[in-house]
């Protein structure tokens, strides 16, 4: 009697914790689900992963820290969506979508009877009061910007339940992608703090799990402050196997917290966390060497989107009291001076030294497997010293007897390159330049500074000579780019906050990208960006150094694992990912 | 007898080791900034006798390393050609301790192979000059840091002993303090607070006052008590009554007794200092890229793919294993000296 009255409460408490933790819905009827045609998976199964720094949020709106996004893209999800792997927009919680022949309006239909991770129906109104929040200055999305396009935001309108209408103020090149990761939010949950004007607080790491909702295969279950993040399935989840089987397979997603990137390769080495995106090149060659013994697979997808460059700092420092670096700005803004600056750097060493091999040298901003955006004519200066010289010669440099360069007025080159102490490729990207440089006779000084402190100091202070630093790697469109490459955009880093065009071939380039903006053809679009790339690089605003390969790694019993150039590289099909039985089962304990 | 050898074997090792940092152009093959690109991370070159056909030679050659065509980083013996160790050969500039211009090195191969004694780092620079040049700045930043906390020790310690009163109790309260302080925060501290922008050079000096003016708490103490028993004897309190001046008494009377104190001080000090620097440099507080130290050769060890992979970039922290041992070793000798005098 007794031990029926155990094995009762055991049920009991299995069917509280089924409930509660989140079994896959079976499908409803009239419920429009996407049907992938991955593998057919099993159920069941805990996939972890390291995360290099704890999220700051769990908002989509305000969320800027790669760490964030990458929990919160698990949590969300958008009504067209960039699929990582064919780099073109397919689907999501938009069911079909239509253009008018201008261009400029977008009627969206939504996928019908859809539910949030908390049960509550998803339709068009949660569409637009997406959009608002996005829209809103107030709340200062970092997305805003491309919500507004030819300088008025997008107009959203609710046509009946299931369908919206999306009005831009010009035609906008590639427009279906700016949907790609705005997040569908529930406005049953939101709506009140966002008209407190408390948006921001709504949706923090603390937030109770029950009152976060939204579209992504997983929900919020634990978050441990300091250790790790646990998700759960979203048991209401829109997208489902040919055998209707409800996505996503595994039942949790780990990230655990671990500080940094050598902590990520340790932890996947120990058999403690089954997916690592974004290897070093160095960590990978360490890793990869035990790969027979350890039941793990590595991928070098070749080059990413992302580009390493060196900036020389041209703001203007009239207002700012820092003459003495003033006064150097007369070399950095001759662009004979950073021509010959980067004819002496010696990209393959720095592929071969810094990424092993493993990465692309690069004279652009486009990265070689960017195959749509590249720019097959464009020039690639070859290291050379002597052009170096000829070119600072004809610039008016000469040189002392010991070796050192001096300007027409006498004075030594002599400047300071700042890194981030936290990334130990640019540290070395940077010993490799001075070397480089120290040959054509410049005294660089290589400063390692904390990476807020020189983010500061490269968007706030100004208070630096050179800097290197990388960028890009969001899509493979040019548009998300634009604020690096229009004079008054956010990211413009080497002359911030320019009201109108300092230099003819900066006005030049705003011309040319404004015009591939809205030009809806490819093929013209592609010659407009080739010739702004060709300006670009001629003029180098930004020395461009290399990318990366993307490197990653993963337990060899993980089916439908998929790893794209696109970010986030491992996880853009999650719900797809599932453990294969008896097949190299991890070797680690799950913590 | 035996104790009193291995005394005066550890001072010679530190006179040796001493003398060869300071010779470090000399010995050392290479200028240790040049980077060879083709020969990142090659493990320490091997010397032979015995060459592939079986030929003894009595003077030892050694083989060029070549990339393993599979692998990257890993190498092979390119057995080819052999390249006989050869002394006081021609090589890079140097000077030495900034008086001495040459270009004799004790010891070379002829190019294009290269001997790496510690291996190379990750830009190909010879790890062995690396550690030559970093002692210089390693040990001249302990030694002269020690150098300003004695002095600074020993002025508080004296004014503060032999005036007594108010001077006395507010200095010993500023011992307190400084005792009390965890010195490697505050020294994390101060660094933070100077300016980023400044030469390898400058780094250097403010690394050494930094540390020298946080240390000077202890010796400062010794001294006060020292100066304290000292001034209370009879010879003193005789030569204040024939009209000695306190300088005078100071000098002739009170100082000699603290040499013995100051030198077990030194001793403790400088390997402490030396690890002083070695901490900051690793932190990358220390002298900056392609300035070597002690410190910021070690920092390679904070990637963890240098720490499993290439076991030579250990060898900095041998040097500074050693170097600590025959300080302490002296320390502990001049010690025991002290009170087998004092009985």
């Amino acid at each position: 009697m007794h031990r029926w009255g155990c094995f009762a409460t055991l049920l009991l408490a299995c069917g509280h914790a089924c409930f509660a933790s989140s079994a896959p819905q079976p499908p409803q009827h009239g419920e429009d689900l996407l049907v992938t045609d991955n593998q057919i998976g099993r159920y069941g199964g805990t996939l972890v992963l390291a995360q290099r720094s704890e999220p700051k949020t769990l908002n989509p709106v305000t969320a800027a820290d790669a760490p964030s996004r990458e929990v919160i893209g698990r949590l969300t999800a958008d009504l067209i969506h960039i699929n990582r792997w064919t780099q073109n927009t397919e689907p999501a919680l938009a069911k079909a979508w239509s253009v008018s022949n201008d261009g400029r309006v977008f009627t969206v239909k939504l996928r019908h009877g859809l539910r949030f991770s908390d049960g509550q129906p998803f339709d068009a109104d949660d569409v637009v009061f997406s959009f608002q929040v996005y829209l809103d200055e107030n709340v200062h999305s970092p997305q805003r910007d491309l919500l507004v396009v030819g300088g008025k935001p997008i107009k959203v309108q609710k046509i009946d339940q299931y369908s919206v209408r999306f009005t831009l103020a010009q035609p906008y090149a590639a427009a279906e992608r700016i949907f790609d990761s705005l997040a569908m939010m529930p406005r049953h949950l939101l709506e009140r703090p966002y008209k407190a004007g408390q948006f921001a607080q709504a949706l923090t790491l603390n937030t109770p799990p029950a009152e976060i909702a939204g579209m992504g295969p997983f929900r919020v279950k634990q978050y441990i402050p300091g250790q790790r993040i646990v998700l759960e399935r979203n048991p209401f989840y829109w997208k489902a196997d040919r055998s209707k089987n409800r996505l996503p397979y595994l039942d949790e997603l780990v990230f655990l917290f671990v500080g940094n990137e050598d902590a990520q390769a340790i932890r996947f080495q120990a058999g403690e966390t089954d997916i690592i995106s974004r290897l070093s090149a160095e960590n990978y060659a360490l890793l990869s060497k035990d790969v027979a013994t350890r039941g793990t697979d590595f991928f070098d997808l070749g080059p990413s989107l992302e580009y390493d460059f060196l900036v020389f700092n041209l703001n203007d420092l009239r207002s700012k009291n820092l003459d003495s670096i003033a006064a150097k700005q007369a070399w950095f803004q001759a662009v004979k001076f950073r021509q010959a600056v980067s004819s002496a750097i010696d990209r393959d060493s720095i592929v071969k030294l810094v990424y092993t091999g493993h990465g692309a040298a690069l004279w652009g901003n486009v990265s070689p497997s960017n195959k749509l955006w590249t720019d097959q004519m464009l020039p690639h200066t070859p290291y050379s010293l002597d052009r170096a010289r000829e070119l600072l010669k004809s610039e008016g440099f000469s040189w002392r007897s010991d070796g050192q360069l001096i300007d027409r007025q006498g004075v030594a080159v002599e400047f300071s390159v700042i890194t981030s102490t936290s990334n130990a490729q640019r540290m070395k990207m940077a010993t490799l330049i001075q070397d480089d440089l120290g040959k054509l006779g410049m005294n660089v000084h290589v400063v390692p500074l904390e990476f807020r402190a020189l983010l500061d100091r490269v968007f706030q202070t100004y208070d630096y000579e050179a800097s290197i630093m990388a960028l890009g790697g969001g899509d493979a469109d040019p548009n998300p780019e634009m604020n690096v490459w229009l004079s008054n955009g956010g990211t413009h880093l080497w002359r911030l906050g320019e009201a109108r065009p300092a230099t003819d071939w900066e006005a030049l380039i705003d011309q040319l990208m404004q015009k591939q903006m809205v030009q809806l053809k490819y093929k013209e679009r592609k010659h407009l960006y080739d010739q702004a790339q060709e300006i670009i690089a001629a003029n180098v605003p930004f020395v461009f150094l290399a990318t990366p390969n993307i490197l990653v790694g993963a337990r060899k019993n993980l089916g439908n694992f998929k790893p794209a150039i696109l970010d986030p590289n491992t996880l853009w099909n999650v719900e797809q990912l599932y453990f294969i039985p008896g097949n190299g089962a991890r070797p680690g304990e799950k913590p | 007898m035996r104790k009193k050898q291995k005394i005066v074997a550890a001072l010679m090792l530190l006179v040796a080791l001493h003398l060869a940092i300071l010779l470090a152009g000399f010995i050392a093959p290479y200028n240790p900034a040049t980077q060879n690109r083709d020969f990142p991370f090659v493990p320490p070159t091997r010397f032979h006798f015995a060459d592939a056909r079986g030929h003894f030679h009595l003077r030892p050659f050694i083989y060029q390393w070549t990339v393993r065509p599979e692998g990257f980083n890993e190498y092979e013996e390119a057995r080819g050609r052999e390249y006989p160790v050869q002394f006081f050969v021609r090589g890079p500039e140097y000077t030495i301790a900034g008086l001495v211009r040459s270009d004799v090195h004790l010891f070379g191969v002829e190019g294009p192979a290269r001997i790496f004694l510690a291996g190379s780092d990750g830009f190909g620079r010879d790890q062995f000059s690396r550690i030559m040049y970093g002692g210089q700045i390693s040990l001249a930043a302990g030694l002269l840091a020690t150098g300003i906390s004695l002095f600074l020790g020993l002025l508080v310690g004296c004014i503060s002993g032999f005036y007594g009163s108010w001077i006395d109790e507010s200095a010993m309260r500023l011992v307190e303090l400084f005792l009390v302080l965890p010195w490697l925060y505050l020294l994390l501290a101060v660094r933070s607070f100077l300016p980023l922008h400044i030469s390898p050079t400058q780094t250097f000096f403010l690394l050494v006052a930094v540390i020298g003016t946080i240390g000077w708490a202890r010796p400062a103490r010794l001294v006060r008590g020292i100066v304290l028993s000292a001034k209370g004897r009879k010879y003193v309190t005789a030569s204040r009554g024939f009209g000695a001046t306190d300088s005078y008494i100071l000098r002739r009377h009170v100082l000699p007794h603290t040499y013995g104190v100051l030198l077990t001080q030194a001793a403790l000090l400088v390997p402490q200092y030396i690890v002083a620097e070695v901490t900051l440099s690793f932190l990358g507080l220390g002298v900056s890229e392609p300035v070597s130290s002690w410190g910021n050769l070690l920092a390679n060890l904070q990637q963890y793919n240098v720490l499993a992979s290439y076991w030579w970039m250990f060898a900095p922290a041998l040097a500074l294993v050693i170097i600590s041992l025959g300080y302490l070793k002296v320390a502990n000798a001049i010690h025991e000296r002290l009170q087998s005098d004092s009985i």
